[in-house]
């Protein structure tokens, strides 16, 4: 099994710039047929080719799940991360034919809700897209709060607005608004669902709020994609297949595997989904772990580290795979 | 060419009985001598032609016959199908894999034409031919999952997944091994698998649900179980064990080719496109012993395991009361030669 997901030939539709820092890609199935239905929050992984090495990013699908004529993602350009944003911006052009995979949900929604509860933070917007769509069709009871730095970095903002009026309700940065999460969490309906999808403390802050609200856990939702850090090289033997690679600075782990010719599960490349959990059969050396899969106890255990988001420093690091 | 559907039943008289055909694609559940528990999960993907993968959704000989008395059963006990309200969606979305699969599957009993939202399904055996809205309940006789597995062999439950586990909560269930929808409805992976012997503690269900979560879109699984049932009875049910729970004392060595039958579940799992739930049908297949041992190989296996099956498994399946009847009847048939390795017969 090569991959985590089935594939899908796609071809560029549409590259379209949003704002100063995000772009909007459109894909098509290339022998024209629809693509897969979807739910709304689900992702795709898309295969970049960048000379001799292929970046495998997460992206949020925006559309309608209702139309799957053509599937949309928006990306933020990111300049001092690894690159896959950078490749996406300077290199993706309209005819482009590109790989990507099947979608995977990782953030759903509970239909069980008698209201969903949405906060956005930045280009976390982009699940909660398709998400109103399909709850709007519906007629689902759903409320969206969403922060972004300034007016004209609120991506999609005018979008929600003109679509779901208020029910949509923005917060500017620059304006000094905030969002007044104690008593939004406090004044909710029984049977509402959270969901939070943005910058990583911005997930904190409202995971602890909502807990020390009384909210019970099954009731909070999160998208928390840890993008793969950059970090010092290391090197790494494959105890099964018995050879030694090296994990550069701009790759992760997952991807140093991968181009070794061992071809290891995987389905979100973001530390959430607990695919590519591997085994550690030795080391001399210090974890950086970065997934929000194993538990702390397991972190500690060092026995056990996820590829996709976790790096190691030290002498030796013997894995098996 | 199609499938010639039987005339049969699965009460009263039991006149069920199994082609020639049919007999040699049986999916016989044991690859060696023995059995335990194992995660025993695997791509499902078409087999060859004439198995009973052929195709991923299989209708057999038996399909008219089938869904006669599961309408005999719901029209008995409307509880043996339940959908809480979130399920609709998912309804939906197994309604269309039934029929697309079906419609691929056997283009001359089956017929699927669409036009955008606007639906028109036709089903040959059963002569159905309806049109109907996707997604507007109030254009179809039935709520979309009760409508196509009226229409569809073997049972269905449909899971909904959150806080990293499954949750059963919408099936019909009318042909199963001695368990409630209505019991079982609402609980979790663990609950619902509390009463099974010994695969806790071998770590099979808590590997099995990281699996199961993680089914995509596209790549459905499977895997098989099995278990012994008197007489030909698809719905061996908690709720009417009265009727058949009495069976296992009628079986004597004269009767046994006859009465004991072999049943085994084909299970797989889909994940839902726009619910992101889960379906787990569940597809049964009975044969009676005297046309399971028109196999040699099969004979002989089937003896070894059921003599060195644990006792625990044994008691669950309920084998316990006529296990030395069906062994001392079995054993005539195994000379103690090898078998060869693999489901298939020889
Ligand atoms: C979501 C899919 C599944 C559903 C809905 C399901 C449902 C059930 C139910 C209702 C029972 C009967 C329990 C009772 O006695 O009341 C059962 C039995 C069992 N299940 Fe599952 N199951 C699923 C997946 C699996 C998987 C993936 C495995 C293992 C790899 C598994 C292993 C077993 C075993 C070993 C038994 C005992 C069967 C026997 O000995 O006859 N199940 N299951
Ligand atoms: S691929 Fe999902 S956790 Fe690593």
């Amino acid at each position: 099994m090569s991959t985590g997901t089935t594939k899908l030939d796609v071809v560029v539709s549409d590259v379209v710039p949003v704002n100063e820092l995000v772009t909007r890609f459109h894909f098509r199935r290339r022998d024209g047929a629809l693509l897969p239905r979807f739910s709304g929050g689900a992702h795709v992984v898309v295969e970049m080719r960048d000379g001799e090495r292929t970046r495998l990013n997460p992206y949020s699908l925006m559309g309608s799940p209702l139309d799957t004529r053509e599937y949309t993602i928006s990306v933020r350009r990111d300049d001092v991360g690894r690159g896959g944003s950078l490749f996406m911006h300077r290199n993706v052009r309209p005819g482009m034919e590109m790989v990507i995979s099947y979608p995977v949900n990782l953030f759903s929604l509970d239909l069980r809700a008698r209201k969903h509860l949405m906060l956005a933070g930045g280009i976390g917007i982009t699940p909660f897209m398709a998400q109103t769509a399909q709850l709007a069709a519906e007629g689902g009871n759903f409320e969206l709060h969403y922060t972004c730095r300034t007016a004209s970095l609120g991506t999609y903002a005018d979008v929600l607005r003109e679509r779901y009026d208020r029910r949509v309700r923005l917060y500017h940065d620059d304006r000094d608004e905030r969002i007044e999460l104690d008593r939004l969490l406090s004044s909710q309906p029984l049977g509402t669902h959270l969901y939070v999808c943005g910058p990583s403390g911005m997930i904190g802050w409202v995971r602890d709020s909502a807990a020390s609200l009384g909210w019970p856990t099954e009731t909070v939702h999160f998208e928390h994609f840890a993008a793969p850090q950059p970090g010092a090289p290391f090197d790494v033997t494959l105890g099964l297949s018995g050879r030694t690679i090296r994990v550069g600075e701009q790759q992760s782990l997952l991807e140093a595997i991968e181009a070794a010719g061992v071809d290891p599960p995987y389905l979100c490349r973001g530390g959430v989904c607990g695919q590519c959990e591997t085994n550690v059969i030795a080391h001399d050396g210090k974890f950086i772990h970065n997934d929000h899969w194993l538990s702390e106890e397991e972190h500690r255990s060092c026995k056990k580290i996820m590829p996709c988001v976790s790096r190691f420093e030290g002498r030796s690091l013997v894995l098996e795979r | 060419m199609g499938i010639t559907f039987r005339k049969e039943t699965f009460r009263d008289d039991f006149t069920f009985k199994n082609s020639p055909e049919h007999i040699r694609r049986f999916p016989f559940p044991f690859q060696e001598d023995s059995y335990m528990y194992a995660v025993n999960i695997e791509p499902h993907v078409r087999g060859p032609k004439g198995s009973v993968l052929e195709n991923l959704i299989d209708v057999d000989e038996h399909y008219v016959a089938e869904m006669q008395d599961r309408a005999l059963v719901l029209a008995e006990d409307p509880l043996r199908c339940q959908s809480l309200p979130h399920m609709t969606l998912a309804g939906w979305d197994l309604l269309e894999l039934l029929m697309e699969q079906q419609a691929l599957g056997y283009p001359e009993h089956f017929t699927l034409t669409r036009d955008g939202d606007r639906w028109r399904w036709i089903n040959r055996p059963l002569g159905i031919d309806d049109t109907f809205t996707f997604g507007d309940v109030s254009t179809l006789p039935y709520g979309p999952m009760e409508y196509i597995t009226r229409q569809s062999q073997g049972d269905f439950c449909i899971l909904d997944q959150r806080d990293g586990n499954l949750w059963m909560d919408a099936g019909m269930v009318t042909t199963q091994a001695d368990w409630s929808l209505d019991f079982d409805i609402g609980m979790n992976f663990f609950e619902w698998h509390a009463p099974v012997p010994l695969a806790h503690e071998k770590g099979i269900f808590v590997r099995a649900l990281k699996f199961l979560t993680n089914i995509q879109q596209g790549k459905p699984a499977r895997r098989l179980n099995w278990t012994m049932t008197i007489n030909p009875r698809l719905d061996t049910s908690p709720e009417n064990y009265h009727k058949w729970g009495p069976d296992r004392a009628t079986v004597t060595p004269e009767n046994v080719g006859d009465k004991v039958h072999l049943r085994v579940e084909l299970q797989s799992f889909w994940r839902l496109p726009r619910s992101n739930g889960i379906v787990f049908p569940i597809r049964c297949y009975l044969i009676k012993m005297d046309e399971l041992v028109t196999q040699p190989k099969w004979a002989r296996r089937l003896h070894r395991v059921i003599r060195d099956l644990p006792d625990e498994l044994a008691n669950y399946k309920g084998l316990t009361r006529y296990r030395p009847t069906l062994l001392e009847w079995l054993s005539k048939l195994d000379d103690g030669s090898p078998t060869s390795p693999g489901f298939g017969p020889d």
